[in-house]
């Protein structure tokens, strides 16, 4: 009796074991969340002229570089 | 601000391949792999034609739409990127797309097709703005620099104008009047829709 009691405990305990190995990790599909571009950087390379994390003044930065940078009627009409 | 865009002039552009080069040296590009690239129409008959083509960043993209592991994703400002984490190299995106733009590296996680590369617009990818990550797998970040796409900032000629929407529109608008020629703007309607084609108006702001 008690050794069949064991090996019961014994075939459960193994079972057990073995059908941990059944479980599944979490697979999430999609992207990380990205940082946006107003923030700023952490290096040294950020342009002078408008401050991170105001939205509004890295609009006007962009603007008037593109406008300086790309506009040759402005700069030579 | 409207959203990011490209135009190429095709009056202005003389085949340097300054942009190609400007973009390969900033985002330290791997050899085998360009993100953007000069195309001459009609070489060598008089009259031939160049442009500079890379992603262009469209409104309603079709490597999104097409991407099984859904890597892509859209910033505020409309400029289309994806994360190389999540990529598995399958190439469809180079399938869909219409301007050739998405790259795959030979040497890479994937063995010979590795995983996708294309422009960003600057503008990086998901890991930290200007981190050592973000560099070595997407370049620079000059968006959050407070700079422009660098293929546009050295184009000798101005030829190709990146940034927001409304400014190059109307920088491009004004040399159209001036020359009173060479309002065609290739790729233009396909990427940002075209309203002959009963699509959505370029000028109109970015559909999240």
């Amino acid at each position: 009796m008690m050794s069949r009691i064991s090996l019961l405990t014994v075939l459960a305990l193994a079972g057990a074991v073995g059908l941990s190995a059944c479980g599944e990790k979490p697979q999430t599909l999609g992207t990380k969340n990205d940082a946006t571009a107003f923030s700023g950087v952490s290096n040294a390379f950020a342009a002078p002229g408008w401050q991170a994390g105001d939205k509004n003044s890295w609009e006007q930065q962009l603007r008037a570089r593109g406008q300086y940078g790309m506009n040759d009627h402005t700069r030579a009409p | 601000m409207a959203r990011m865009k490209f135009i190429c002039d095709a009056e202005r552009c003389i085949e340097c391949n300054g942009c190609v080069t400007a973009c390969k040296n900033e985002h330290e590009v791997p050899w085998g792999v360009n993100r953007r690239r000069v195309v001459t129409l009609n070489d060598g008959v008089p009259g031939e034609k160049s442009i500079s083509v890379a992603c262009m960043h469209c409104s309603d993209a079709p490597c999104m739409a097409v991407c099984p592991v859904n890597c892509f994703y859209k910033t505020d400002e409309g400029v289309v990127l994806h994360d190389k984490d999540v990529c598995i190299g399958c190439g469809y995106c180079s399938y869909a797309c219409p301007f050739g733009a998405p790259q795959f590296p030979a040497q890479g996680t994937f063995g010979v097709r590795g995983k996708m590369d294309k422009c960003t617009f600057c503008a990086g990818g998901p890991e930290a703005n200007g981190s050592q990550a973000e560099f070595e797998k997407y370049g620079r970040n000059r968006l959050a620099e407070g700079k422009l796409p660098a293929c546009a900032e050295m184009c000798s000629t101005k030829a190709l104008l990146a940034g927001d929407g409304d400014v190059v529109a109307d920088i491009f608008r004004e040399r159209v009047v001036k020359r009173n020629k060479g309002a065609e703007v290739w790729g233009w309607g396909t990427a940002y829709g075209s309203k002959q084609a009963g699509q959505q108006a370029a000028v109109e702001g970015v559909k999240k």
